[in-house]
């Protein structure tokens, strides 16, 4: 083979081996917002869901029908260590029926002089849970901005679907722990910040 | 035949004043394009960074050596620091973090890949020299510029002292919102610099391994040790990319306000464990895998018989990398990885002992029925394959996720990959070295010398990291400085081992030293009849330029013996 012809497929093989090296660049960052799907569509690591009201109307129903348990539901919440906020559940736990809805009440206080914005990552435990806890409602999808000294109470709206009853993995669990942490919105990223609100702590 | 055998430069008394015309000092070293000059270099930083990481573990040891905290307070004040409770602590992070690194990136990468499979991949395909002979010489001092900008790091501020303490996995939050000041930054650019280096490496290797064989030569009769570096440069080339990524975030997440690691902006710590560990495991095999292919080549030369199974060989290295991507979640069981998970990893990473035991039992059926000879290289291998074979029993327990609950970070884990990396990857190193010693060098190294320094290191490293078991299975956590008087025993036996090891790594300098002032001219082929691949049909040390006509792998060639026919 004459040297140029080596040169030229040396080169080929040296940009197919670069592609390669990029494409799996590009993977390491695509894996970001991957990871983050991944926990929404599976419930991963006890990822909470979304629903809205008429999903709720419907797992009602079909959790009346089959006549579903109750099931116990525990509170827990957490700030993160620069927080300088009183956070906790205003019940400790609550007895739901599978398949109806729920209000639960968490209170935060300020307890700095200086007004401060906080976003709450969430997760449940057990974490097979994750797929079958509903949330309809939640201060945790939005950003909070507590003046100082002030309080709020905060409302949760969920439903456990019953669709739970039919996991091999999930239908014996007798209580689903609720945890939430404060973390101090990250500054100058508001925007962010407002994706960051509705991410999962997986 | 017989015109084949002319055509091959063998002599050295043959070889054209044309082969042999060296550019001038600064243009031959500093500028070099020349593989086999660019491995020399590699093997040279190999041993110095080598002697730098070992020197840290000896400190490292010295402190274990007994409860309390002894050494590190002088390494702090030595190192211009204030010695205190916490600066002193935070030294001992510095420490493990720049061993670690230091090993992996610039002792057992560049020995391996840069310094044997620059010298010796394209001799044994019958290339003239890699692919892209610049690129390669861009590679060697991107390395040494990481080494220096990872050296350069223990000297900054980073965070409680000077230096990285972050541990060789640079961790987020530890590694970002943990760690204020310079010194993780550069150890990071350190990190990317050694990536794009090796990234570079392997695309050269993929091309020349691809591109410039002999004619004849097919993949099917390549010898296994590049069939290794083949494997190796494709799981570098997918794998280091994946780090960069990861490493670039953290770099962001520091200094340019990302949240892709942190919580509050909703990012994920553990992302990065995941990130890292995608890397990290295809790393593992990187630093393994030419080992793999050296054994190989010296079983089968010290055996006089062709390598057992050679195609099961090969294809187990191909099996071990692909495998090597999928099973990177056994490093963080205790995440919070939920039972199915754990499953699926201990599963998928028991999988990985059937290649590698297809390669330990071909290894002992290339010996079986041989004629055996124990030469400095042989005993090296054989020392490997059973170290290995230790090694990779501890991880077979290691790789089950219920008891790793239990072992995770504790000293059973560093007695696991230090079975396997500083006695696997080692211990084929040195084999490597005294093997291919006489044909780089053109000088004979002492038998008795390197006999006497495989015992005393194997000895050493065998007091050191045995007990480590034991340690580990107690409870004593990896990472700390300190211990309670119960770890006590054993922690001295490991230290004591250390001096032994020290004392051997006396007895190879001293062997090369005596090779280069009095060692024995080396012939063409110092093994006899049982070293059959290219490399032994030329002089020693070879040519600077080799095969100015390609050697030709004609129908009776095998996998085994690439030797031109006697006429």
């Amino acid at each position: 083979m004459s040297t140029v012809a080596l040169e030229q497929k040396n080169l080929k093989v040296a940009i197919y081996a670069f592609a390669g090296a990029l494409a799996m660049l590009g993977l390491g960052y695509a894996a970001v917002p991957l990871y983050d799907l991944f926990c929404r569509v599976t419930g991963f690591g006890g990822t909470t869901q979304q629903a809205t009201e008429a999903d709720a109307d419907i797992a009602a129903r079909l959790a009346q029908s089959a006549g579903a348990r109750e099931i116990s539901i525990r509170f827990d919440a957490t700030t993160a260590a620069d927080m300088p906020w009183t956070f906790k559940p205003a019940q400790v736990t609550d007895k739901v029926q599978i398949g109806q809805r729920d209000l639960a009440f968490y209170t935060a206080k300020n307890n700095s002089n200086v007004p401060i914005t906080g976003t709450a990552t969430f997760n449940v435990e057990p974490e097979q849970t994750g797929a079958y806890f509903n949330k309809i409602q939640c201060f945790c999808f939005t950003e909070q901005t507590l003046q100082p000294g002030e309080e709020i109470r905060m409302p949760v709206l969920y439903y456990v679907d019953p669709a739970i009853l039919q996991d091999e993995n999930a239908k014996d669990v007798e209580q689903i722990t609720l945890s939430y942490t404060f973390h101090k919105a990250a500054q100058g990223a508001a925007v962010q910040g407002e994706k960051a609100a509705q991410k999962p702590e997986s | 035949m017989a015109t084949t055998a002319e055509n091959f430069p063998v002599h050295s008394e043959d070889h054209g004043h044309d082969a042999d015309h060296k550019p001038g000092f600064f243009a031959r070293w500093f500028m070099s394009t020349n593989h086999k000059d660019i491995g020399t270099l590699y093997l040279i930083f190999a041993i110095f960074a080598g002697i730098i990481g070992g020197a840290i573990s000896g400190i490292m040891r010295a402190e274990l050596a007994e409860p309390g905290i002894q050494v590190l307070g002088g390494v702090v004040t030595m190192l211009g620091g204030e010695a205190a409770f916490d600066q002193n602590l935070h030294m001992w992070n510095v420490l493990i973090t720049a061993h670690g690194l230091i090993m992996v990136f610039f002792m057992v990468m560049p020995a391996m890949i840069g310094g044997f499979g620059n010298w010796f991949v394209p001799i044994m395909i019958g290339a003239p020299d890699m692919a892209f002979p610049r690129m390669n010489n861009i590679s060697f001092w991107l390395t040494v510029a990481g080494f220096c900008s990872l050296l350069f790091s223990m000297f900054v501020p980073g965070g409680t002292g000077n230096g990285a303490g972050t541990g060789w996995t640079v961790y987020a939050p530890l590694s970002t919102s943990g760690s204020a000041g310079p010194a993780v930054d550069f150890a990071i650019f350190s990190l990317h610099l050694a990536g794009a280096g090796s990234i570079l490496g392997a695309t050269n290797f993929i091309t020349t391994i691809f591109n410039m064989r002999a004619p004849g030569m097919t993949l099917h009769k390549m010898p296994l040790f590049v069939w290794s570096v083949l494997v190796t440069a494709f799981l570098l080339l997918l794998a280091l990319p994946v780090l960069a990524a990861a490493i670039t975030m953290l770099l962001t997440d520091r200094n340019f306000g990302t949240t892709f690691f942190d919580p509050a902006g909703g990012g994920d710590p553990v992302l990065y464990q995941h990130l890292f560990w995608f890397f990290g495991h295809p790393e593992v095999y990187i630093m393994i895998l030419p080992g793999f292919g050296m054994v190989s080549q010296i079983v089968a030369t010290f055996s006089r018989k062709p390598v057992f199974g050679y195609l099961g060989m090969a294809y187990a290295m191909v099996a071990i990398g692909v495998v090597g991507f999928i099973v990177w979640a056994h490093h963080m069981y205790t995440v919070g990885l939920d039972v199915n998970t754990k499953m699926y990893f201990t599963a998928a990473t028991m999988v990985i002992a059937v290649p590698t035991g297809v390669k330990i039992f071909s290894w002992i059926a290339t010996m079986w029925g041989g004629s055996l000879e124990f030469k400095s290289p042989m005993v090296w291998s054989l020392g490997f394959i059973f170290l290995f074979t230790v090694g990779g029993v501890t991880g077979v327990v290691l790789a089950n996720g219920g008891v790793d609950d239990a072992l995770h970070d504790t000293y059973y884990v560093v007695a696991h990959f230090h079975y396997v990396l500083s006695m696997g990857a080692v211990f084929s190193l040195f084999a490597g070295f005294y093997y291919w010693f006489p044909k780089m060098s053109g000088k004979m190294h002492s038998e008795f010398l390197s006999h006497l320094h495989f015992w005393t290191f194997f000895i050493g490293v065998n007091v050191i990291f045995f007990p480590q078991h034991f340690l580990g299975i107690q409870g004593m956590p990896r990472r700390y400085p300190d211990y309670t008087e119960a770890y006590a025993y054993w922690n001295e036996v490991s230290s004591i081992g250390y001096i032994i090891m020290a004392g051997s790594m006396v007895i190879f300098f001293v062997n090369l030293a005596y090779a280069f002032l009095a060692g024995r001219k080396a012939g063409d082929n110092p093994w006899g009849e049982g070293a059959t691949t290219l490399e032994w049909t030329l002089s020693s040390p070879p040519p600077f330029h080799q095969f100015e006509t390609l050697p030709v792998i004609e129908d009776h060639h095998d996998y085994h013996d690439h030797r031109p026919a006697t006429a």
